[in-house]
């Protein structure tokens, strides 16, 4: 990890690996260099993953609340980067923020990876298209994360303070960009339309929280798009299944 | 010291608490009759005229989709109250202005109570308790700034009066503040804040507001009193904080006897026992300072819900969250608090509660009225 400072923001920003430059934007969970998906993917790519603002050790500017000002910020990381295209992958919030840079750069981008993406309202108003996770026990929110919960659950045992305050602070940021509207931005679905670029929606097989519905839904929005399913893995296939994740994902950027 | 009468106008009949997963947020609606609860809004009114005929002042406060307190809306109770009462002050505490989205609309209502009553409204502020988060569909981050900067707002439209002012804050906005009715009082009616950390109440007190706070016990009520004090000194509000800038709320009943006070003080324990409320909607995100949080996930339990799991008269007495006994016992209970804390200068009295009927709450706001207040109102 090193530090670096957008628009006067200090974030903590990971590289490594070889190959063609990929970005990866985290999921509401943060990003951890030593999970084996990172190992996998930077065999072949040149990995950068910042931590957004307010995850890890990322600042949090009291201005920032919505996914969109991270995109608007990440411009300037495109800029330091100074790469004239590059590939792109977001996880869930992520996914979200990935998709509304897209919308912002699309000639910025040769593919695109969504796994597990919100960001969009597809369904009726009376009908929530993501489950609301913070009016549920911590325990229905794992069935909804994990294929396997009993192997993934934390354990606040096994964990530092530090890491249970980074847990807590990822968890508060998440609740601050996603409350309202919940889980998306009314205006992201009309400007999806300018990412034309090749375009992998994934999601895992037992992800409660996106539906097949969803990702197929937010598919028809991207001009070039199209869906994979990641057997044996709910919302997180890249923690759940390292090696799937890669498999699928490499060949999507290489094809 | 002033006494107040405050009653959370519950809904307690209700199907056996194995039943539900919460009292609060998600219990189901279909569990409150109209009928039921007209009777319940009008008992508890009379409730509130009876302890201003008794010389007590009057308190309410506002929840949301609880049934231990149905008041969703505390202006309009305090509306009724203001027409209906001629003498007590009226303490509403508070307008949770943290899940408010227009704070202009909340000086309006305010403003209109303090004309309504002809300048007797005692404007209360709170954040909100985490459980009011999702009935607000409201972001539990930044929750405090909300709270301080919609307050601004509130005093800015209520003490200007040549034509329209502007408000652009990070959080809320509006072009033309201009409110009709403005307050009665001048420049505003006292503004009362209610917290149960120190740093909070270190920050009223550098405001030099009234500070309240709520069954925080013996060393919980000193730790926030004292923050408040030391930050009203250094504020450079002077060397002595009155007493009057300070406000500790309990469970209080006062009988003939001992037992029949214990007795009474049993059914007001329903405060604190009925409060079932999953983790999920105790400590939503943000809500609590991160380092909090920790604490919790390492096993540490909100005092008031360690408490409930063993709750008895005796032991709330002890722990100075309760006064209940004899006018003499009463007494000598309040002066223990107020000894330890360093004195206050309202006692905030949960005065009724779940199962206790109209009589018994009549009977005890009586004897604490006619017996006790006497003897403390020169403190």
């Amino acid at each position: 990890m090193r530090s670096i400072t957008l628009a006067g923001i200090d974030l903590e920003l990971w590289e490594g690996g070889d190959g063609p430059p990929v970005l990866f934007l985290h999921g509401a969970g943060g990003f951890r260099p030593d999970d084996p998906f990172v190992g996998l993917l930077s065999q072949r790519r040149r990995v950068i993953a910042p931590s957004h603002p307010g995850f890890g050790g990322s600042a949090l500017p009291d201005w920032l609340d919505r996914p969109d000002d991270i995109a608007i910020l990440y411009l300037e990381l495109l800029a330091l980067l100074g790469h004239a295209q590059l590939d792109l992958i977001g996880c869930s919030v992520g996914g979200w923020i990935a998709a509304e840079l897209a919308s912002m750069v699309p000639e910025r981008f040769r593919r695109l990876v969504l796994v597990g993406p919100v960001g969009v309202k597809l369904g009726s108003r009376d009908t929530l298209d993501i489950p609301d996770i913070f009016a549920m026990p911590a325990a229905t929110v794992e069935k909804l994360l994990y294929h396997d919960p009993d192997r993934h659950r934390p354990d606040p045992a096994n964990l530092s303070d530090a890491q249970l305050a980074t847990m807590l602070r990822n968890r508060e940021t998440t609740a601050l960009l996603t409350w309202e509207p919940y889980m998306h931005n009314p205006k992201l679905r009309h400007r999806l339309h300018r990412v034309r670029c090749p375009t992998l929606l994934l999601r895992g097989e037992s992800d409660g929280l996106i539906s097949p519905a969803y990702l197929e839904g937010y598919a028809k929005l991207l001009p070039n798009a199209r869906t994979a399913t990641i057997a044996a893995a709910g919302h997180v296939p890249q923690i759940e299944q390292p090696a799937a994740f890669a498999d699928s994902v490499l060949a999507f950027l290489n094809g | 010291m002033r006494a107040w009468h405050f009653s959370e106008t519950a809904y307690h009949l209700l199907p056996s608490a194995e039943t539900y997963e919460s009292i609060r947020v998600t219990l189901p609606n279909r569990h409150y009759d109209p009928r039921i609860g007209a009777d319940l809004y009008h008992r508890y009114l009379d409730e509130w005229l009876l302890a201003e005929d008794e010389g007590l002042e009057i308190m309410l406060n506002e929840h949301h989709q609880t049934a231990t307190c149905v008041d969703p809306a505390a202006p309009l109770m305090l509306a009724a109250l203001a027409r209906q009462s001629t003498r007590a002050r009226l303490l509403i505490l508070g307008n949770p202005i943290a899940n408010r989205r227009q704070p202009v609309r909340v000086a309006e209502e305010m403003a209109m109570i303090d004309v309504l009553s002809r300048g007797r409204l005692e404007a209360g502020f709170v954040r909100g308790v985490p459980y009011e988060i999702s009935p607000a569909n409201s972001n539990p981050v930044r929750m405090n700034e909300r709270e301080w900067e919609a307050l601004d707002m509130i005093i800015k439209a209520w003490t200007h009066h040549d034509g329209p002012v502007s408000f652009e804050g990070r959080f809320f906005h509006s072009r033309q503040i201009n409110i009709w009715p403005r307050p009665w009082q001048q420049p505003h009616p006292p503004i009362w804040i209610s917290t149960t950390s120190p740093a909070g109440a270190a920050r009223v007190g550098t405001h030099g507001y009234v500070q309240a706070t709520f069954l925080t016990g013996f060393d919980g009520t000193k730790r926030i009193f004292d923050a408040y004090r030391n930050a009203w000194r250094e504020a450079g509000r002077g060397e002595n904080v009155p007493n009057d800038r300070l406000a500790y709320a309990a469970l209080v009943y006062t009988g003939e006897t001992e037992s029949a006070a214990h007795a009474g003080a049993e059914k007001l324990l329903w405060y604190i026992t009925s409060n079932k409320v999953p983790p999920h909607f105790v400590a939503p995100p943000g809500y609590l300072p991160v380092d909090a949080g920790v604490r919790m996930l390492r096993g540490a339990e909100h005092p008031l819900s360690a408490f409930a799991k063993s709750a008895s008269v005796e032991a709330a007495i002890a722990a100075g969250i309760m006064m209940a006994g004899t006018p003499a016992q009463v007494e000598a209970q309040i002066r223990k608090v107020y000894d330890h804390v360093g004195g206050f200068g309202h006692l905030l009295i949960m005065g009724q509660a779940g199962f206790l009927e109209h009589d018994e709450t009549v009977a005890g706001i009586r004897m604490f009225a006619r017996e006790v207040y006497p003897r403390v109102r020169a403190w």
